[in-house]
């Protein structure tokens, strides 16, 4: 059947060594983790972690918390306060803003020139931001009113304001959902597999997401509530790759008994090759017509997403499946409780 | 080899059919929705407010006013209690401390018999839980002290009661489109569709609007701002840009505006002023009847929210039922003020915690580009089988072509919004959902490699494959469920366009290809797979 140009990403089998490669792949890994760690507490390495917390006050966890608050570039969900976007058909005086701002509500008020919408707005936007979000008072009322002033035409499109205590309840709940969804996987590859494969995965997710967390921090990319799904989504992907990876894994171990370990482990990551490229591949550029055509709403998931599946793809092939070599695997006994031992032969 | 059973191929059939019917509505523009026959859905995806454009309030109740209230109602049950017991049990120093209510027992012989007579108060007749604890301190006094549980299932009953009370102000009619709904114990979430501005919303919503009618005590000025008044009296501020003026009024109010039967704007008849008529029940009619006459020539102050609205002289007993109330109203505030009388007040002030405002051309915007990218992550998932697997590539695409249909309809049916990040997840759906396909596809390719018959290789790719995929798929789903608990509106869409995508991409990936490929193969007999 040669009606059809079929064309093969790679060759029909290939004989990549990862195993090889694993102790250089750890290195690598444990300096990214490390560097990812080192610019959550030192705000993508601009602040002196040590000054921050001398200066803040309240309890030692309290202060530790105020240098992971400076490691990020916090959206307004989990910072807190009122985020207004003013578009225009004229160029918008910001002077102007901040001084409607500043009648409008006591306190911080910082204006931001943003990229304005690529199709359909106005030319002109700016973001004016309220780092306290006010109880019952007019602040939106009022810069309605005095929009006038800072241009012809100006209005609001955008309002956002959420209190301290919403902002500190959906930052401790995405924690929360990502140690759960962390939790749930190594409890569902135990059950499904052995706890040797648990460790592995589990260590492989700890490394995406620390990684994932680590760009957005060195990077200043906004932190949003969008972040923190994209960043359960990267765990659920990384995830489904690795068990992709472990469910042949576990296959080979029974099929064949006497080759050793690194031999099978490299043999599974060969063989599931061709379906990790294919399917990373479609994700990825999807993803990335989603960064191009999504608008700025959607393209902070989409860095994250595109990055984890990179991180992810790398992690499955890398860090997960090695793993299992530092703990050893039990032979001869059959995981998971499948009795079937030798696999049919050819018919 | 190769048999697909007949329930399969229906299941398929009706599922797809089920499918287009359901999903259809949001292809056809909005207008020609009702010439669409009865008998068919017409429900179209319902839109997240921040693709539509809208307000969404979050408030919570003020739980420390609902306590304060709680304790001081406590407190006067704790009094009548010992009032009533036999022999009488005298007490002094009736009142509420920080998160307690109290009362001093005058001789501490009696102590025990007080903690005997109060402890029945302790427990709901209804539930027989419990509702205080009572302790005693070496200074004589009974401190009863308000269960936690009995707090939640207050502040719970609150929200309930707000949620009517808000909906009866903001929607009197029950025309709009506004959602309002208790969220958790003490929360309440108001989302308005195509509202730009919700100043009118938080308005509505803002005041407890408590009428309450007080007597009015007389006293100086100077001697009220000495805080020389006399017991069981208070002072009130006026009432915003009513030019009333502070007052000394009786603390107990003589009645409240629960006694309102009707309340409407109208103008005085002599001045031309908007004022507020009002109409009291029958109750309310006795009660102000006797009220006036009993006191003619003194003056009673009408308070909202403990502030005065007016304090007119009682000039004649007002027996009718009905009556006007001036507070230097516009039209506006006292058609405003009606609609929160005739809605009742709430049982406890509401704060927002959480405003959202997005215009509807910012998501209009995000749809279409929305709209975009799917189609650009839907083409380049199509050549990339296509590519990749040829003819079974071809069928991996219908199958994905009816997964999108199945994903549009399932969300159309079980009326789930659609948000901003839904989107997201609906494009990371389409190109995660033929990662099913790949691992059969490959299976296939692996099987045929070791030299086994077309038939064999597609059974055995099906068969093998399913395993992976029910592993890999369940993650997925666990990654959404979780996102599910947590999320937040807009997370919450994404959650449900993810775990709906994961399910009926399975479906598809798995039963439709399956068909197709059994189809496909006994009109062709190949002697080779294509792969």
């Amino acid at each position: 059947m040669a009606w059809w140009p079929l064309i093969r990403l790679l060759p029909k089998k290939t004989n990549f060594t990862y195993v090889k490669f694993a102790g250089f792949a750890a290195f690598l890994s444990i300096a990214a983790v490390a560097a990812s760690l080192g610019s959550m507490f030192t705000g993508g390495f601009r602040d002196n972690p040590i000054e921050i917390y001398q200066n803040a006050s309240g309890s030692p966890l309290a202060r530790l918390g105020a240098i992971m608050e400076r490691g990020y570039n916090l959206g307004i969900d989990f910072r807190g306060g009122v985020s207004i976007l003013i578009e225009a058909p004229g160029p918008i005086d910001q002077e102007e803003l901040r001084a409607l701002g500043q009648r409008a509500q006591e306190g911080d008020v910082e204006v931001q020139g943003t990229t304005c919408r690529p199709v359909n707005g106005p030319p002109y936007c700016a973001i004016l931001n309220f780092e306290t979000a006010p109880d019952q008072a007019d602040t939106v009322e009022e810069i309605r009113d005095g929009l006038g002033v800072v241009a012809e035409g100006a209005r609001i499109a955008n309002v956002d304001s959420v209190s301290a205590k919403v902002s500190e309840e959906l930052f401790s709940g995405g924690l929360i959902a990502l140690g759960l969804a962390i939790l749930l996987m190594l409890v569902y590859i135990w059950f499904r597999f052995e706890w040797y494969f648990a460790l592995g995965g589990v260590l492989a997710l700890f490394h995406d997401v620390i990684l994932t967390l680590g760009v957005f921090s060195f990077f200043r990319i906004e932190f949003t509530l969008t972040i923190i799904a994209a960043l359960l989504t990267i765990v659920g992907y990384s995830m489904n790759d690795t068990v992709v990876v472990f469910d042949r894994l576990r296959e080979n171990l029974r099929k064949y008994k006497k080759m050793p370990l690194g031999e099978l482990v490299d043999l599974s990551l060969n063989e599931t090759l061709s379906r990790t490229i294919i399917t990373g591949c479609t994700a990825l550029f999807a993803l990335i017509g989603l960064l191009y055509l999504g608008g700025e709403a959607l393209s902070g998931f989409a860095i994250a997403m595109i990055f984890g599946i990179l991180i992810g793809t790398y992690s499955s092939l890398y860090v997960a499946a090695p793993a299992i070599l530092m703990w050893g695997v039990k032979r001869g006994r059959e995981g998971g409780g499948n009795t079937r031992e030798v696999p049919q032969t050819a018919g | 080899m190769l048999q697909v059973a007949r329930w399969r191929v229906i299941l398929v059939a009706v599922v797809t059919a089920m499918g287009i019917a359901f999903a259809f509505p949001n292809f056809v523009p909005e207008q020609m929705r009702a010439q669409i026959p009865s008998f068919l859905p017409k429900q179209a995806i319902n839109l997240g407010l921040d693709l539509r454009g809208g307000s969404q309030l979050l408030l919570e109740i003020d739980t420390a006013t609902l306590r304060r209230q709680q304790l001081d109602n406590f407190a006067d049950l704790m009094a009548q209690a010992l009032r009533d017991a036999e022999p009488r049990i005298r007490f002094t120093g009736r009142g509420v401390v920080s998160d307690a209510a109290r009362v001093r027992v005058t001789d501490p012989e009696q102590m025990d018999a007080a903690l005997r007579m109060l402890r029945p108060l302790g427990q709901s007749q209804a539930t027989g839980n419990d509702v205080a604890t009572f302790t005693q301190t070496p200074d004589g006094f009974i401190e009863a002290r308000l269960s936690e549980t009995y707090m939640r299932e207050l502040s719970r009953q609150a929200a309930q009661q707000s949620v009517e009370i808000i909906r009866r102000r903001i929607d009197p009619n029950g025309t709009s489109e506004v959602s309002i709904a208790r969220q958790g114990d003490s929360r309440i979430i108001v989302q308005a569709p195509g509202v730009a501005d919700p100043e009118m919303l938080k308005e509505r919503i803002g005041q407890t609007a408590l009428m309450t009618f007080h007597m009015v005590r007389e006293v100086s000025p100077e001697e009220s701002a000495a805080g020389q008044i006399p017991p069981g009296t208070m002072v009130v501020q006026p009432y915003p840009q009513s030019q009333g003026t502070p007052e000394v009024v009786e603390r107990r109010p003589r009645f409240t505006g629960e006694r309102l039967t009707r309340a409407n704007p109208s103008t005085d008849q002599q001045t031309g002023e908007f004022v507020l008529s009002f109409a009291l029940d029958r109750q309310g009619t006795t009660q102000f009847c006797r009220i006036t006459r009993e006191n003619t020539g003194q003056r009673f102050a009408i308070l909202l929210d403990n502030l005065v609205l007016t304090a007119p002289r009682i000039n004649e007993p007002i027996c009718g039922g009905t009556g006007q109330i001036s507070g230097n109203f516009t039209a506006e505030t006292a058609n405003n003020l009606a609609v929160m009388l005739r809605a009742g007040a709430l049982p406890a002030p509401l704060s927002v915690i959480d405003e959202r405002t997005v215009d509807a051309s910012l998501g209009a915007d995000a749809i279409e580009s929305g709209a975009k990218a799917s189609a650009i992550a839907g083409i380049v998932t199509f050549l990339f089988m296509v590519l990749a697997y040829g003819l079974l590539g071809i069928f991996a695409c219908v199958a994905l072509v009816v997964n999108f249909i199945l994903i549009i309809a399932a969300m159309s049916m079980i009326g789930a919004a659609l948000t901003l990040p839904g989107i997201a997840g609906l494009i990371l759906t389409i190109a995660m959902a033929v990662d099913a396909n790949v691992l059969i596809y490959e299976r296939m390719r692996e099987e045929a490699g070791a030299g086994r018959s077309p038939a064999l290789s597609i059974d055995a790719g099906f068969s093998r494959a399913m395993i992976t995929i029910i592993d890999a798929n369940l993650t997925t789903i666990l990654a959404a469920a979780i996102l599910f608990q947590f999320g937040a509106g807009p997370v919450r869409g994404f959650a449900w366009t993810l775990s709906i995508g994961v399910i009926t991409s399975v479906f598809t990936a798995v039963l439709v290809t399956q068909i197709l490929i059994a189809w496909w193969f006994r009109m062709a007999r190949p002697k080779t797979l294509p792969i």
